[in-house]
């Protein structure tokens, strides 16, 4: 007797439109990505995976889509209506696109720190211990404990230990964005997207936080959008680079700064895009 | 190396950069070419001249140096830019020390002043000169032009220079075992044509250049090598 078997598995092997991927446990795996803003096919089949506790850098020209890569890693876009992503992205293998997940726990796991400082205008402890509340019950001594941790976690508690009550907007722009830092890791999130967090800060405040990028790696995921191919260069392990939606060329960071494969990232990264 | 930067200064400042690697390239060759020449005809003023002439390669590399240096401060360059820049230093280095060797060789044109002069070796030296200063100008066109299969030719080419630099040396080795007199004057030829030797090693070090602007990566294979003075001994004849 002969039997016939039909296999309904999918061909082992990296998927084609796949881009080599750095080595490591992925923390995050981005597999057919597509983003739509209404008709705007903004993300075009995006394949990648952050690697745990390593940098990932993504550049491009404004437009390219990263930030908005960096939105779906939490689900920022469903504040917006007529936004929509179609494929996986797996969060330690659980795809959190998925539309029954709990919006709130994600946002404590990926952590986002944006572009221009946003603290809360409260007491600089009220900053930190506001997002704490939001997850935790905890006592007055165990949040104190928490607050200094999370302060001392973003190079922020010798500035600011002398006035936790004074108002988080009477810091500098630099200090500011190590409280949103603060705030970030005081909830102790897995993964930190960071959206280009020193465009809008002086050299020393920028040396600060990617001091702290550096330390951070330690015990988080992180992604950084940045227009700095320098500051890119400096502080990832991993780049992407983006164009029109697509994900045009992902490697280690020394490789894509010295010697990139495609044409079109040498013409970005040495200004010569036209 | 395509379109042009955005910011049109920058274009300028590697074009200058390889402009200057291009005009020190041009003096180096003339040096080797007058040293070799003063020392056949034993003409002690030109030889001069070359010993002088040296102090014009050394500042061409300071200068080429300090403008690398300045872009990479004001540009930040990346990728083949960046290749282009290191590029030019590291051949701006080379082509100081084809200078500092033609000077070596310059200066031993007053040691030369024997009668004893054999016409064979003197050949063998200026043929010598002849391919590696071929050499020098090949290389140096394939860096401006970016010329990769060029360079890879030169690269490729050296063994023919190392063949006839250890017969050269076996010859003058025979010579000196003649007679003890010749030995002074061979012993000057000897370095004088190490010396050739070396700057035809400096012609596949630009090459090797040129693989790494072009590339973006080391060039990690063995080159050919045919140098093998190391070994050249001659015995005593019965």
């Amino acid at each position: 007797m002969s039997e016939i078997s039909i296999s309904t598995e999918l061909p082992a092997g990296p998927i084609p439109s796949m881009l080599a991927q750095p080595e490591g446990p992925p923390k995050v795996s981005v597999r057919d990505l597509n983003f739509y803003y209404g008709q705007n096919h903004a993300l075009k089949h995006i394949n990648l995976n952050l690697v745990t506790n390593k940098v990932t850098a993504f550049i491009g020209p404004s437009g390219c889509g990263k930030s908005t890569l960096l939105r779906i890693f939490n689900r920022m876009y469903d504040l917006y209506p007529g936004q929509r992503a179609e494929g996986q992205v797996m969060l330690d293998g659980h795809n959190i696109l998925d539309a029954k997940l709990d919006l709130n726990l994600l946002r404590a796991r990926v952590g986002m720190v944006f572009q221009k400082p946003t603290p809360f205008p409260m007491t600089i402890y009220e900053n930190i211990a506001f997002g704490i509340r939001l997850y935790e019950k905890i006592s007055k001594s165990e949040m104190d404990g928490r607050v200094e941790k999370a302060l001392r976690g973003a190079a922020l508690w010798n500035e600011a230990k002398d006035k936790l009550s004074a108002s988080g907007l009477s810091l500098s722009g630099g200090q500011q964005q190590r409280l949103c830092i603060a705030r970030t890791i005081a909830v102790r999130p897995e993964v930190i997207l960071f959206d280009e967090p020193c465009s809008a800060l002086d050299p020393i405040s920028t040396a600060k936080i990617e001091e702290l990028i550096d330390e951070l790696k330690e015990d988080y995921t992180i992604a950084i959008v940045t227009h700095n191919m320098q500051q890119a260069a400096r502080v990832s392990e991993s780049t992407a680079f983006m164009y029109l939606g697509e994900l045009i060329e992902f490697g280690p960071t020394n490789k894509i700064f010295t010697s990139p494969t495609d044409r079109r990232t040498q013409d970005y990264i040495t200004g010569r895009f036209g | 190396m395509g379109f042009e930067h955005t910011t049109k200064a920058f274009d300028g400042d590697l074009q200058e950069l390889t402009r200057l690697v291009a005009e020190m390239g041009g003096l180096a060759e003339r040096q080797i070419v007058d040293s070799v020449d003063a020392l056949i005809r034993r003409d002690i003023p030109l030889g001069a001249r070359v010993v002088a002439a040296d102090a014009e390669i050394d500042q061409m590399q300071r200068t080429i140096e300090e403008r690398a240096v300045l872009t990479i401060a004001r540009r930040q360059p990346m990728a083949v830019d960046l290749r282009e820049i290191v590029g030019a230093m590291r051949v701006a280095t080379d082509l100081e020390r084809i200078g500092d060797l033609s000077k070596n060789i310059a200066k031993r044109v007053t040691a030369l002043d024997s009668d004893f002069h054999p016409l064979k070796l003197i050949r063998g030296l200026e043929h010598m000169t002849d391919l590696v200063q071929s050499q020098i100008k090949s290389v140096l066109d394939a860096y401006t032009a970016h010329d990769l299969p060029a360079a890879m030719v030169v690269w490729n080419g050296d063994e023919e220079v190392d063949a006839i630099c250890t017969s050269l040396f076996r010859e003058l080795l025979t010579y000196m075992m003649e007679d003890p007199r010749n030995i002074s004057f061979c012993i000057h030829l000897m370095f004088c044509a190490k010396n050739i030797e070396r700057i035809g090693d400096h012609a596949t070090n630009i090459a090797e250049t040129v693989f790494y602007m072009i590339e973006g990566q080391q060039l990690l294979e063995k080159r050919p090598k045919g140098d093998m003075t190391n070994f050249a001994s001659a015995t005593p004849g019965n």
